[in-house]
């Protein structure tokens, strides 16, 4: 159930300070949109807004307009609980619950919404979510050990198992391989190539190959000067942005020659 | 989005065959986006109306104690919010907004003893908070008047005396943990006991330092420094504990620039560790003064108490601030009152000195923490 | 430090006498608290030993060491009991209201108000027990015996005083919650961030993502912090010494006229009227008194130190 989103003139605040302003950009279902750009331009700050996990920061808020399906995520009466349910969202470093077992990470969303469910459903809804994290065939011997025993790579696509099993309209990912091995960035990244086809995704990377690799669509954030707020800069076909991008600051950012 | 040349390039050539994800059964939805959810004035009132119900109840039929209101509105307004919320907003925020109510009770349940014990001191004490209190002992004195001039004078010579032995001991003991010992075995067994000193109860402390000085001075003496002994085995562990904490937080740059200049260890430490955390300590340390200023059980078994003014600890009995008021509460002559009302008075002052040292150890350490940009 | 500077530096330095000295007095001063410690537990029995070996006709009682100390400690562990009851549940929720509900900026201040609440000396705690709660519980004692009588520990007279076992547990609690907060306080700020987001982004409620993060990684925590209060709660003398209303014997009935002491009020109330055998009988309680907290602290930090195995913290 991929929703386009559309993003409406959005500022982003820590407090007084303004970290990020006036993007405006359409994110397309289906399809894995890559967020790049140097660090503190507000490329996660951005993310984090599109599931308001921005605001679980003390003093941070946004202005503006995010649209899921022409739905306003910010419209006053909307509950953030319920967003995050059909945003979801995977984090720089793996997180599974140190305490749960693999399979209770699995349905640790689904139990938060559905007050009973039979069992053998439960362990459909485990075996495919693992599956469309491409980690049944690694994991299904020892659904009962702790979620903290499998390696980097392993965790990070239990967390992604774990995000999609509430089964959310758009998956956000932030720097999901920044923690992990070339082999288990690999992995990842095949997962994200599979899982477009259901999900709207959106990945922030420092990698630039990384973004040229699994992105259909890309955006550049950019600081136009230490202590102004980030903004977009330019936002097209990967391909586009790689090959011949249109702004002198993003060249210069993909050729290296900054940031 | 035609992109398949740019992935053709950039990807591996061996992939692994995509596996097929199979339909899986979808969750129930119970949390739309948009929901109804209950407006601020809705809980507020529920509030209002719940506290007043609960003011009604205790006008009526029960009573007006505040433990009682509170948890007459708590309940009311709990019930209120979790029905309303439960229709309104579905179950899952009604249990959210449930706990929100009953950890907020908790931490108001918890303010109302303070509160009520300052009430109560303070409305019973005041009465005697007066000069004569503060310059008079209790020497002849039968029925009104007199004072705890003495159980002042006693309290400020056994808590000197305690600090004296303490600061030094505990003080050393967190240098040598933090700086000397590196992990070894004495280190160990030594943070070990230091918690294990930590948990001895207070009249133990007490009855560890008379059967002590049954060895110097036999059975039944009674003597300042006896009680100082018992107040030092409970202090030492107090300001090993917050001294060691405080050590710690040094960071080990500072230690080394000081090595590289040259410095040797004591003098580094002494210079420039300690230098660096003495805020840290002097808070730790007057805490570590407020908590046994008020000691009572290891007083009353060491020190006794007398009625007039002692100031040699090391022979005879002295009066003190707790053990006065204690005695002063518990063998009253007849009339009760002017014993009740002097046992208050000394609860009072006692309770400002404690207050006083806590505001002190605060302001201390807000003033002169190091600008570490913590 | 011109002094150190001065000198001539190589393998053959001369010794330090400062760094020697200071070295010395470190060492010394942690060694100065294992005998003290030693001290406590060899004095405690050399002068509890004339009361050991006493005949059982000549204890205080009449009947032995062990039936003159066993009541004591039944309600030494009964009071403590009653009051961890009460401050588990209440200290989970104040720290879990400081650290997760209340605003930020005030979060510390508030701690400091529960922390206040350390400061006041027992000895007051007492007073205002005998003044403000007896007075207060006597209604809660009489429905309790009303509706709840079919239970031991609600007898069909409740004490008109008020000073009740109920009443050394309330206060007791009272105690004790501000060292119990402080330990839970302590470590719900140290939940990791990670696992308080991942929660969120799966659409947690904030009391969901207490229970999915919060509560698993500081629930060893919170036993620890029980023992410790509970620690607490065994050796405090002089609220109880004052509240408390005793009767010799093991008395079930805790809003009743009749309440088993503890032994620290025990000794509090008979040490200073007390000579020759008896001060050796008061002695061996407190050394009971002193291997049972002994023995609670120690399964604290042993919770503690285990902590890291089964809390899964990187």
């Amino acid at each position: 159930m991929a929703k386009r989103i559309d993003v409406k003139d959005l500022d982003m605040y820590y407090g007084d300070f303004l970290a990020v302003k006036g993007v405006t950009m359409t994110i397309e279902p289906r399809a894995v949109t890559a967020l790049i750009g140097p660090s503190g331009c507000g490329k996660s700050t951005f993310l984090r807004s599109l599931n308001r996990m921005h605001e679980v920061i003390p003093g941070a808020y946004v202005k503006g307009e995010v649209l899921v399906d022409d739905q306003n995520l910010y419209a006053p009466g909307v509950d953030p609980v319920g967003v995050r349910r059909r945003v979801g969202m995977v984090f720089q470093r793996p997180n599974p619950f140190p305490t749960m077992s693999i399979y209770d990470n699995v349905v640790a969303g689904v139990k938060l919404n559905s007050k009973r469910m039979k069992k053998s459903d439960m362990d459909d809804l485990v075996e495919a979510s693992l599956k469309g994290a491409n980690l049944w065939s690694e994991v299904k011997d020892r659904l009962a050990k702790p979620g903290s025993g499998l390696s980097g790579g392993q965790q990070q696509r239990l967390c992604i198992a774990r995000t999609i099993a509430v089964k959310p309209d758009v998956v956000l990912m932030d720097e999901p391989c920044s923690a992990l091995d070339p082999i288990s960035t690999l992995a990842i990244e095949d997962l994200i190539n599979d899982l477009k086809s259901e999900y709207t995704i959106v990945i922030v990377t420092h990698n630039m190959q990384q973004a040229a690799r699994v992105s259909d669509m890309t955006g550049f954030f950019n600081l136009e000067a230490t202590g102004q707020p980030g903004r977009l800069v330019e936002y097209d076909d990967t391909q586009k942005i790689f090959s011949n991008p249109g702004q002198k600051a993003t060249e210069d950012y993909i050729s290296g020659r900054f940031g | 989005m035609p992109d398949a040349d740019l992935h053709a390039l950039d990807q591996p050539a061996v992939r692994p065959v995509p596996q097929p994800t199979p339909a899986a059964p979808r969750p129930p939805t119970d949390t739309p986006l948009l929901h109804r959810r209950l407006p601020r004035f809705a809980t507020l009132g529920m509030l209002a109306a719940s506290l007043a119900v609960a003011i009604l109840l205790g006008l009526t039929v029960w009573s007006l104690n505040p433990v009682a209101l509170l948890l007459e509105t708590a309940v009311l307004y709990g019930v209120a919010v979790f029905v309303t919320s439960s229709v309104v907003e579905g179950r899952r925020n009604a249990v959210d907004r449930l706990v929100t109510v009953v950890v907020t009770t908790f931490f108001l349940l918890a303010l109302l003893p303070l509160v009520s014990v300052l009430i109560e001191v303070v409305g019973q004490g005041y009465q005697r908070f007066d000069l004569t209190f503060f310059t008079y002992s209790m020497r002849g004195v039968v029925g009104a008047g007199g004072g705890a001039y003495a159980a002042i004078v006693g309290t400020l010579i056994i808590t000197a005396l305690t600090t004296a032995v303490s600061v030094p001991i505990g003080i050393l003991t967190a240098v040598y943990l933090v700086e000397y010992s590196k992990g070894g075995r004495l280190g160990k067994v030594l943070t070990f006991f230091v918690d294990v000193m930590t948990g001895i109860p207070s009249i133990v402390a007490g009855l560890f330092a008379v059967a002590l000085f049954v060895l110097f001075l036999g059975p039944g003496a009674r003597a300042g420094i006896i009680g100082s002994v018992a107040l030092s085995v409970l202090m030492i562990p107090v300001v090993v504990r917050s001294t060691e904490e405080m050590l710690r937080l040094v960071p080990n740059e500072l230690r080394e620039a000081s090595y590289a200049l040259g410095v040797s260890r004591w003098r580094t430490i002494t210079k420039v560790v300690l230098r660096t955390a003495v805020a840290g300590i002097v808070t730790g340390v007057t805490l570590a003064v407020a908590r046994i200023i008020g000691e009572t059980a290891p007083l009353l078994v060491t020190v006794g108490t007398t009625t007039s003014t002692n100031t040699n600890p090391f022979s005879g009995r002295m009066a003190t601030l707790p053990v006065f008021s204690y005695y002063e509460y518990a063998q009253p002559g007849i009339p009760r009152e002017p014993y009740l009302d002097r046992a208050w008075a000394a609860a009072l002052t006692l309770i400002i000195i404690v207050m006083a040292l806590n505001l002190i150890a605060r302001l201390v350490s807000r003033i002169f923490a190091p600008k570490t940009g913590r | 430090m011109s002094t150190t500077s001065a000198k001539p530096r190589g393998v053959h330095d001369a010794p330090r006498y400062g760094d020697r000295i200071f070295a010395g007095a470190a060492t010394g001063a942690g060694v100065i608290i294992l005998l003290v410690l030693a001290g406590v537990a060899g004095f405690l029995l050399w002068q509890a030993l004339p009361a050991l070996t006493a005949s059982p006709e000549d204890v205080r009682g009449g009947k032995g060491l062990f039936e003159y100390i066993y009541p004591l400690a039944f309600g030494t562990i009964l009071t403590s009991v009653i009051a961890l009851v009460i401050a588990t549940p209440l200290s989970v929720g104040i720290a879990l209201f400081i650290t997760h509900y209340a605003p930020r900026r005030i979060a510390l201040a508030l701690g400091y108000v529960v922390d206040l609440l350390a400061a006041v000396p027992s000895i007051i705690y007492g007073l205002w027990g005998v003044y403000v709660v007896a007075p207060a519980s006597v209604p809660v004692a009489t429905w309790l015996s009303n509706w709840l009588g079919f239970l031991p520990f609600f007898g069909p007279s409740p004490s008109a005083s008020g000073r009740t076992t109920l009443v050394v547990g309330v206060v007791l609690a009272i105690m004790i919650l501000p060292v119990m907060t402080a330990v839970n306080r302590e470590v719900f700020l140290q939940t990791p961030r990670l696992h308080e987001e991942a929660s969120l982004a799966l659409g947690a409620t904030r009391w969901e993502m207490i229970r999915q993060a919060v509560l698993p990684f500081g629930r060893s925590a919170v036993i620890s912090g029980a023992m410790l209060g509970l620690g607490r709660a065994l050796g405090e003398t002089m609220a109880v010494a004052i509240i408390l209303s005793t009767a010799v014997g093991v008395h079930w009935d805790i809003i009743g006229t009749a309440n088993s002491s503890t032994i620290a009020a025990d000794i509090a109330l008979q040490f200073p009227e007390s000579s020759g055998l008896d001060v050796n009988t008061l002695i061996a309680a407190g050394l009971v008194l002193f291997f049972i907290t002994l023995l609670v602290n120690m399964a604290a930090r042993w919770v503690v130190s285990r902590r890291s195995e089964f809390s899964g913290a990187n």
